[in-house]
């Protein structure tokens, strides 16, 4: 025990404890795994939790509006407004409903039964005649996106039908400018494409900050930590041997969301798949500091889980932009979102996976990223103290 | 170059012929509570280890146990005066001692969901421990902790008794010369306990290991070469357990009692009794304390005979706790008004447990128990952690289904009226359910409330609460400010709020000071004699004299059944002395394990 003297107290090496220092951080990355594929809970967050996430966002949650109720208010059958229920019918967004009167609708839509309803007035096709033809569309206004979207699907399907019976629509008036819209990078303008990239944030949140946080507290409450650190070992171990273990699950986590993304649900992932490792293997380093910080702050499971939740879990999925758009949020939000890690990482999965390796967004996101890992770790680092106060 | 170190730094200030390897010189150590609040856990503690011996640290909770040994391990620093341990001072160099010294937490740190071959390998690998070494010591640890059929099983599913050597294994596996142990036996069976000391004993003897073990048990205190007797962060005594004892020197006494008097009513009037600093039940006598300081009237006595006797140490501990609490017998007696249950005079059987089976999966928590308590009895249920005790209580109380068997409380089955059995029945969960950020007077009303007593009989309740546990002075505390023994009291004035015929106690005394421990069981003792039957689970088997009739668990099973008096006769005492319920505890389990093993064979 000849080489122990009081400078390497503070666990600056001199000589060589470097191989048994590795064979340590071996043995608590070892303990970790078993640990995780042992407990239930464990396996639970860290494998069950994402794939039902993805499951869940992937088939059951979409912000598409697909076979809407409409009400078809037809007073009057004449073959010319048949023409236009047929669009509405063979149309993929509505599911239409023909009924007689006006009255009828009105009661479907208090009742939710439908959507909108579309009414053709008795005398249309004698207006029609005429040169002009109002049609009423009245949309169920209670969800404003959706209503939205179904106003404008309503009056696509009636301009389709105005087309082709050679009328003019009047608002798409003169035949100077026409206006070619097109859709980039969502060609499909399917909700899943960013929804399910979008998801990753919150599976490598759930890991890396969720499960972290939930761990340590559990060695602090069963007093294993205790008698961890009355042994050799140094606090930098213990902390690479939390790290290194759930940073390995948060890669599989997206490994396998990866997977699920590109297999079950195509989406397209335009950027290159190691752009997209990096950026999120910085992310969850990010996780990995907060759940490691709370930890240190608190040694009950129940606190560091609520902590968890409320500091990384919910702000990812409001405040990320991975369902809500940041750009429409009030200014004081939008500036508030600026310090959420996971809004940088939101922007990087969405670019990476639709629009490709875009440098000049990727740069500035990821250099923010690993700023805030590299400030969080070595706050945890200076924190972690093999002491109980 | 540890020595060299020790001599370098404290050499100085020690010329004893024995180098301490433990050495505390006026500690102190405040704890923030709360916000502001600041409380002392130890006020100007020195004391050492010396190389070589165990020494012991008893004192109820709260007296600052667990804060020294972690103060000697590094994990916590000292306010003022300094702990050095082989000489480096803990505060500066805690790396070095903590790579040295062998500590086992409360709870023995073991990894649940690990077996017990990846915990050894674990802390194997943490301390660098060659292959050679391990191939030399593991198989010494094995056959000394017996653990060896087990390598392959989960930490978690070990008995209590198997976690402490697994715990103290692991520990042991660097080969440290100094051993720290915090509460290696709490709730383990009393066989494990056994074990444990003759392991330490061993060691202390064949490789100079120094141990500090703190404990709750005074029986192990007076295994220990020296003993440190602390409470309420204050060093009251240290020295052999023999000086400890002295301190009850001529003041202890045996008393046995006519026949006209039942040996539960005559401890109860020497508790009560100034003069008197303890009295215990030991067999079918009663042990008592005199102070020397105040004389004791012999009237009391009535025509008991009594004799003096060499003082245990638990005898000298009291001595020494009554004289720091500032109080000789502190024990107020109770007056006037008991329960008003009505006392018959054949007791009729109001517990009946019949074929009681409890299954957890494949696991047989509790299997076919059967007994009977009668009206007034005291009724003790003990064994060692997971014996079942808990699982029988919680069926009883009607908060978990039985998976077969009958059970009859208050003359009401309870598969099928459970509220109404329920109305005649108080429940003192372990650890006490109270609501900690309320005050006395509000956990009073709620329970109350909850029981559905209205206007006067509530008030009346009420009063009858604070005036027979003194909790007046408390009343607008908030319960979990209270201290121990307070929050014990008013646990069981809320449980007695609706008048019960049955209490059930599960656990009442673990963690209490001896004081209200003493407090306690005579309360128990006024209310059985006002005809409530109290069934109580405990741990601490020097308890069960207390019990009317009790019954010992081990893994689910009742291995026997009898007055206290009947239990001892099983027990083969060492010789001169009578045999304790510990003492017929190992015997009785012994006795099971070899039947079992015949059986297997």
């Amino acid at each position: 025990m000849g080489f122990v003297s009081p400078q390497d107290a503070q666990g600056k090496k001199r000589k060589s404890p470097g191989a048994a220092s590795l064979r340590r951080v071996g043995a608590l990355i070892r303990k970790e795994m078993l640990q995780v594929v042992r407990d239930p809970s464990s396996l639970a967050l860290a494998v069950v939790l994402p794939l039902l996430l993805i499951l869940l966002f992937g088939y059951g949650l979409s912000l598409d509006v697909k076979d809407a109720p409409v009400a078809l208010v037809l007073e009057e059958v004449s073959p010319g407004m048949t023409e236009l229920v047929g669009g509405f019918m063979l149309s993929p967004y509505f599911k239409s409903t023909v009924t007689p009167s006006m009255k009828e609708a009105e009661d479907l839509m208090k009742a939710r039964k439908v959507d909108a309803i579309v009414r053709l007035r008795d005398n249309t096709s004698r207006e029609l005649a005429s040169g002009r033809a109002p049609v009423q569309i009245i949309v169920h206004g209670v969800d404003a996106n959706r209503a939205r979207i179904i106003q404008g699907y309503a009056q696509g399907t009636v301009a389709l039908w105005a087309a082709k019976r050679g009328l003019r629509m009047p608002d798409s008036s003169g035949g100077l400018v026409r206006l070619q819209s097109r859709m980039w990078f969502n060609e499909a303008v399917d909700s899943r494409y960013f929804l399910v990239p979008g998801l990753l944030v919150l599976i490598m949140t759930l890991i890396g900050a969720l499960l972290t946080a939930l761990v340590i507290a559990r060695e602090w409450e069963r007093g294993t930590l205790e008698a961890l650190l009355v042994t050799p070992v140094q606090s930098g171990e213990i902390l690479l041997g939390k790290v290194v273990p759930y940073f390995l699950l948060g890669m599989g986590g997206l490994m396998l969301s990866v997977f699920a993304a590109r297999a079950l649900f195509h989406v397209p992932l335009r950027g290159s798949f190691l752009v997209l490792a990096g950026v999120s293997a910085l992310y969850l380093l990010v996780a990995l500091g907060i759940g490691l910080l709370i930890s240190s702050a608190t040694r009950n499971q129940f606190v560091a889980s609520q902590l968890a939740l409320m500091i990384t879990f919910m702000p990812a999925f409001i405040l990320s932009g991975f369902i809500f758009d940041i750009a429409s949020m009030p200014l004081p939000v939008q500036i508030m979102t600026r310090i959420l890690p996971a809004r940088y990482y939101v922007t990087l999965l969405q670019t990476v996976f639709l629009a490709g390796n875009v440098w000049s967004v990727i740069l500035p996101n990821a250099s923010v990223l690993a700023g805030m890992a590299v400030l969080l770790l070595t706050l945890t680092r200076r924190k972690t103290r093999k002491r109980l106060e | 170059m540890a020595t060299e170190a020790a001599s370098q730094t404290s050499g100085m200030e020690y010329h004893h012929s024995t180098e301490p390897v433990i050495l505390y010189e006026g500690v102190t150590k405040h704890f923030t509570r709360g916000k502001r609040e600041i409380f002392t856990a130890l006020e100007g503690i020195s004391f050492r280890v010396e190389k070589g011996s165990v020494t012991g640290m008893v004192g109820p909770d709260g007296a600052g146990k667990t804060t020294l040994i972690r103060l000697a391990c590094g994990l916590l620093f000292a306010d003022e005066g300094s702990v050095r341990v082989r000489g480096w001072n803990v505060s500066d160099h805690p790396q070095q001692v903590q790579s040295r010294v062998g500590y086992m937490p409360q709870k023995f740190g073991l990894y649940e969901d690990l077996t017990v071959q990846e915990n050894l390998d674990l802390y194997g690998d943490l301390h660098g421990i060659t292959g050679e070494q391990l191939a030399e010591r593991t198989p010494a640890l094995m056959q000394m902790t017996g653990l060896g059929r087990f390598m392959d099983r989960l930490a978690g599913r070990l008995s209590g008794g198997m976690k402490q050597k697994l715990g103290l294994a692991c520990t042991l596996l660097s080969s440290p010369d100094v051993l720290l142990l915090d509460e290696p036996t709490v709730g383990v069976d009393p066989l494990s306990r056994r074990d444990l000391w003759e392991i330490i004993h061993q060691l202390v003897a064949d490789q100079g290991l120094s141990v500090l073990v703190s404990t709750s048990y005074l029986d192990e205190a007076e295994r220990c070469h020296r003993v440190a007797v602390l409470h309420h962060g204050r060093l009251l005594g240290e020295g052999p357990p023999s000086r400890v004892s002295e301190a009850a020197a001529g003041g202890s006494w045996l008393a046995e009692p006519p026949a006209s008097l039942k040996l539960r009513q005559l401890q109860s009037r020497l508790i009560t009794s100034p003069g008197i600093v303890d009295a215990t039940l030991e067999g079918k006598r009663v042990r008592f304390v005199a102070s020397d300081h105040t004389p004791w009237e012999s009237g009391i006595l009535e025509n008991a005979t009594c004799h003096e006797t060499s003082p245990r140490f638990e005898d000298g501990f009291m001595v020494l706790l009554r004289r720091a609490a500032g109080t000789g017998a502190s024990i107020p007696a109770a007056d006037g008004e008991k329960t008003p249950t009505v006392v018959e005079s054949s007791p009729e059987v109001v517990v009946e447990v019949r074929d009681l089976v409890r299954q957890f999966g494949t696991f047989y928590a509790v299997k076919n128990v059967n007994f009977q308590v009668r009206r007034g009895e005291i009724f003790g249920l003990l064994g060692p952690n997971g014996a079942g005790k808990s699982t029988t209580f919680r069926m009883l109380c009607g908060l978990l289904p039985a998976s077969s068997g009958t059970l009859r409380v208050a003359g009401v089955d309870l598969r099928h009226a459970r509220a109404s059995a329920r109305q005649r029945m108080g429940y003192v969960a372990q650890k006490f359910s109270l609501y900690g950020q309320q005050t006395v007077m509000e956990n009073l009303e709620f329970f109350a409330g909850a029981y559905g007593l209205r206007r006067e009989r509530k008030n009346r309740r009420i009063q009858w609460a604070l005036d027979q546990f003194e909790l007046q002075k408390h009343v607008n505390l908030p319960s979990g400010e209270l201290p121990g023994g307070y929050k014990q009291r008013l646990a069981m004035a809320c449980a007695l709020m609706h008048e019960p015929e049955i209490l059930f106690l599960d656990e009442p005394t673990s963690g209490v000071d001896p004081i209200a421990r003493r407090e306690f069981w005579y309360r128990i003792n006024g209310l059985a004699d006002g005809g409530v039957t109290v069934i109580v689970t405990t741990h601490f088997m020097e308890e069960a004299e207390y019990c009317d009739r009790m019954v010992i668990m081990l893994d689910g099973e009742i291995l026997a059944e009898g007055a206290p008096s009947e239990i001892r006769q099983l027990g083969h005492g060492p010789e001169g002395r009578e045999p304790t319920i510990e003492d017929a505890f190992i015997a009785i389990v012994e006795d099971f394990q070899a039947a079992k093993a015949r059986e297997a064979a």
